[in-house]
Formats: structure tokens, C-alpha cells, sequence
């Protein structure tokens, strides 16, 4: 059953929606959607260094992210230019070079398409254990930094001053980050993935009262973007990677009216 | 962990915080033992703040050497912004850095008066609402050591009295260490046990007897000051009677 191809990209989209709802979450709460951009940018350059040095595109793509981040955290220190103004630095500078680098791979064919927005369906069986695994993975951390990483994202000097270590959780965070974004790119490609961390989970902000309820609604709105995305894609014949993201803006449009009225009834 | 009193909870040995070339603070020491409020005053960008947060280990680029012997801190801040985005009710942020049981829960918020808020959002609380409840939640963990910094703001006249009754009592009960800033001379004279006077470095410390009548004390708070020392210190020249007339008494 699982050599049908769409079923391994439902499959390899559900992996992704489990993991991208929670971290979601957390990147909205933290304000790093600029943030997730970026690292999602840098990918590219991850991909060609990949191809250029013949290694796993998944570990180049790994290690180029944590590479900006921290990059990111330096020049924060060591120059006075505002937050955003560096990550787009980043994100423009890498994604130049990364186009520089794919002139010198004039040998290999290179699916830049396929990069930029993912090819789900083209999904094999090594990868959807890879999203598998390595979602657990990140999930297993998630949920045991849980405590910490949650007291520091709602107060940096109290998690600080009662143990909880923020620096560390950071730290952690990101690494996160660049491994999802490692995983998915395939999938849903790197100018959708910041789309599928941010959208479903500023869905779920907007009918939600608590945070674990907007955990679990931002895993619900991921699931149902895959699955409605997919499946129309299949109707229509549209790209998958799009057609997720779209179902998703539908997902966030419908929640806007149901927030409405809960403002209005708090009013 | 024994709870024997007068054991050390906190030292902190010649701390110094430099900023844009600027001393906010340099070397202050301060020690907080069991069972002990200590009490940190100065005039504002005094560096009390500062100072608290350098013993908390906030603050980490810092000269000077801070020891903690316990885990246990409860935190109470000066300033505490809470992003809309994030949805968060009372209940979620009394378990921020603790695991606590509902009951531990209902009796910290019914100690400061807010138990009726449990399940509201944060960004629907009242200023003075939320200062309860930021007391509560450091108070919920039964901390060793409790820092406090400015706790009443925003409380109003009545509760204010209230809450410091709970402070004290609190300090009691659990026989924690207390470090607590505050701006109100009449509530640091009556219920420390030793005041650190701070004005960039200690002006001048010790219990608040002593403080009151240092000089540099007197003339950083001036006027208000003297007064408060005179509600505490005042000489008793005369008695009263019974029926409530004066009987001068001689020296």
C-alpha cells in the first residue's frame, strides 16, 4: 500500500503538521516568524552546498541553518543594526549565494522549483522515515523542555530568576527550528514551510483561550490544511505544496469570523 | 532541606554592574538568611532593581561574586509585560516554573485575594489584579527564598496593608528568606530586619534602627524620613492615665 505515492504524501504531510502545530505555536509566541524565514531561506544555500560537496542535503541543510542562527546571535551583539534588519541580511545574503553556487553545478539538473516549493508527491519511502523519526525526535525534546522553554517564552528575567534556564532553552529552540525545517523541505519547499509554522498556529491563536488548547488546534488546523490541500490538489492538479498553504489561508479566513464574535461577546 | 533558621540563603560579595560605561550599581554586598526580610531602599535609579536581579542571576556580566544555596526562588518583578499573543489564564501561569496541585493553587490565589480569577485571561486582569496574582504564584512553589521587587504597585491603600501583613506572614510560616525593594519607609522600618540602603553603592546598612539615624540616610530621604524614624523611635516623655490625660514624666 505504501508505494501508492499519494498515500505516502498524506503521510509524509500529517508527519509534517504533527510537528510543525506545536513549534508553530511556540514561533508565534516568541515573535520569530522573521526569524523562521530566514533559516527557511538559508536552506537553499543548505541544498546547494549539499549537491556541491556530494553530502546529505538534510545535514547540510541542518548544519547551514544552525549556522546562521548563530551568526544571527553575534551580530546582534557586536553591532547595533535592529533584529529585523539583520535577518533579512541573512536570508537575501544566503539565498544570493546559494544562487551563485548553483552556477557552478551547471553539470547536475537542478529542480529549483522543487526546492522552493517542495514536491510531496515525489516523496519516497527513506524519506517518510526520516520525517517520521526525526519528528519524534524533536517532539520527544519538545515535550521535555516543555516546563522551561514555555516559562521562558512568557518572561525571559523570571524563567531566568527561578531556574529555568532561558539561554539554554533558546539555544534549543533553534536547533529545533533548523531541524524541521531540514525535514520538511522537501514537502512543502522553503518559501512554504515558514507558511505552515506560522499559519495554522495563528489560526488556532485566534480560537483559543489557553495555550494547550492552542497546541492542540494548531495540530488539527496542520492536519486538515495536508489533507484538504492534498486531496484538492489531486481534483484540481495543482501543485501540493501551494494548494496546503492555500488550505490553510482558507482554515485562518474561517477563524477570523468565529474571533469576531468572541471579541464581540467579550465586549 | 533543613529548615534550621539563620542559615544562609543568598550572599552576595561586591557586586558590580557596568552599563555604557556607567557603575549602576558597584559594590554592594548583601547576605539573606532564613527566616529574615531584608529590605533594599534607595531613591529611584538607585540601582535596587539592579541589584536584585544581579542576585537572582539575571544580570550575568557582572564583577563581584553571587552564591546561591538554594533552588527555590520565588520572583516577584518590578515590570512583567505579558504578549497578547499568547493566550495564557491565571491557572497556566500559576504553574510557570512549578508543578503545583489544584488545591496548592486555590489556597496561594485565596491567600491574596484573587482566587475568583483562576480561570481569566491575563491580558483581562486589572493592574492590581495581576500584581495579586504575580504574588501569588511566587508564593504558591513555598519557596526558600522570595524576592520581591516593589510587590504592591498598583494595590490599592487597603489591600497594600493586607498584602504586607501576608509577607510578613509568609516569612513565618515557611521561615524563607525574603529580599524586598520598596519605596514605603513606614512599612520597611516596621517589618525588616535589615535594611541596605542603596544609592549606586550601600549608603549605608544594618538593622532599622540603626539605618534611621545614619546620617546619609537622613539626607537621602530628607524630611519623610525623620518622620517615619520619630513614629518608631520617638521618646515616650509622658504616660497616660486612666481616663486618658497626660502625666509628663521627668528625666
Amino acid at each position: 500500500m505504501l508505494d501508492d505515492f499519494f498515500i505516502r504524501a498524506l503521510l509524509a504531510g500529517i508527519g509534517i503538521a504533527l510537528i510543525t502545530g506545536p513549534l508553530g505555536c511556540f514561533v508565534v509566541w516568541r515573535r520569530l516568524s522573521f526569524f523562521a524565514g530566514t533559516l527557511a531561506h538559508s536552506a537553499f544555500l543548505g541544498v546547494t552546498m549539499a549537491v556541491f560537496f556530494q553530502i546529505s542535503i538534510a545535514f547540510s541543510v541542518f548544519a547551514i541553518s544552525s549556522v546562521i542562527a548563530i551568526m544571527l546571535l553575534k551580530l546582534q551583539k557586536d553591532t547595533k543594526l535592529p533584529s529585523d534588519a539583520l535577518l533579512g541580511l541573512l536570508a537575501h545574503s544566503s539565498l544570493a549565494v546559494g544562487l551563485v553556487v548553483v552556477g557552478f553545478l551547471t553539470s547536475i539538473r537542478f529542480d529549483i522549483m522543487g526546492l522552493l516549493f517542495g514536491d510531496i508527491l515525489a516523496v519516497n519511502q527513506n524519506d517518510l522515515l526520516f520525517i517520521w523519526i526525526g519528528g519524534a525526535i524533536i517532539l520527544l525534546i519538545l515535550k521535555m523542555i516543555w516546563k522551561p522553554l514555555f516559562a521562558s517564552t512568557v518572561n525571559h528575567e523570571l524563567a531566568e530568576a527561578e531556574g529555568m534556564n532561558p539561554d539554554k532553552m533558546n539555544a534549543i529552540f533553534t536547533i529545533l527550528m533548523a531541524a524541521i525545517i531540514a525535514i520538511s523541505i522537501k514537502i512543502v519547499g522553503l518559501l512554504l514551510i515558514t507558511g505552515m509554522l506560522i499559519i495554522p498556529a495563528a489560526t488556532a491563536r485566534n480560537i483559543s483561550s489557553n495555550p494547550q488548547q492552542m497546541i492542540k488546534l494548531s495540530i488539527l488546523g496542520g492536519l486538515m490544511s495536508v489533507l484538504i490541500g492534498l486531496f484538492s490538489s489531486l481534483e484540481l492538479n495543482t501543485a501540493s505544496g501551494p494548494s496546503i498553504i492555500t488550505a490553510a489561508l482558507i482554515l485562518f479566513c474561517l477563524s477570523l469570523i468565529k474571533f469576531k464574535k468572541y471579541s464581540e461577546l467579550k465586549k | 532541606m533543613t529548615k534550621e533558621k539563620n542559615k544562609v540563603l543568598l550572599k552576595v560579595e561586591n557586586v558590580g554592574l557596568l552599563k555604557n560605561d556607567k557603575w549602576l550599581v558597584k559594590d554592594v554586598s548583601l547576605e539573606i538568611k532564613r527566616g529574615e526580610i531584608v529590605t533594599l531602599i534607595g531613591p529611584n535609579g538607585s540601582g535596587k532593581s539592579t541589584t536584585a536581579k544581579i542576585a537572582l542571576g539575571i544580570h550575568k556580566k557582572i564583577e563581584g561574586k553571587v552564591q546561591k544555596f538554594t533552588d527555590k526562588i520565588g520572583y516577584v518583578p518590578q515590570k512583567i509585560s505579558i504578549d497578547w499573543t499568547l493566550p495564557i489564564r491565571v491557572i497556566d501561569f500559576m504553574l510557570l516554573t512549578e508543578k503545583l496541585t489544584n488545591d496548592q493553587i486555590n489556597a496561594s490565589l485565596n491567600l491574596t485575594g484573587v482566587d475568583h480569577l483562576k480561570n481569566k485571561n491575563l491580558s483581562n486582569l486589572s493592574g492590581g489584579e495581576f500584581q495579586r496574582v504575580l504574588i501569588a504564584r511566587a508564593i504558591a512553589k513555598k519557596p526558600d527564598l522570595l524576592v520581591l521587587d516593589e510587590p504592591v504597585q498598583g494595590v490599592d491603600f487597603k489591600g497594600e496593608v493586607a498584602l504586607y501583613e501576608l509577607i510578613k506572614k509568609i516569612s513565618e510560616e515557611l521561615s524563607c528568606g525574603i529580599l524586598l525593594i520598596s519605596h514605603d519607609l513606614h512599612v520597611v522600618m516596621s517589618a525588616t530586619d535589615f535594611v541596605v540602603c542603596l544609592n549606586g553603592h550601600v549608603c549605608c546598612s544594618g538593622t532599622p534602627q540603626v539605618v534611621a539615624k545614619n546620617e546619609q540616610y537622613l539626607q537621602l530621604f530628607g524630611d519623610r524620613a525623620s518622620k517615619v524614624l520619630s513614629l518608631y523611635e520617638h521618646k515616650h516623655d509622658h504616660t497616660h492615665a486612666q481616663d486618658g490625660t497626660i502625666k509628663r514624666t521627668n528625666n
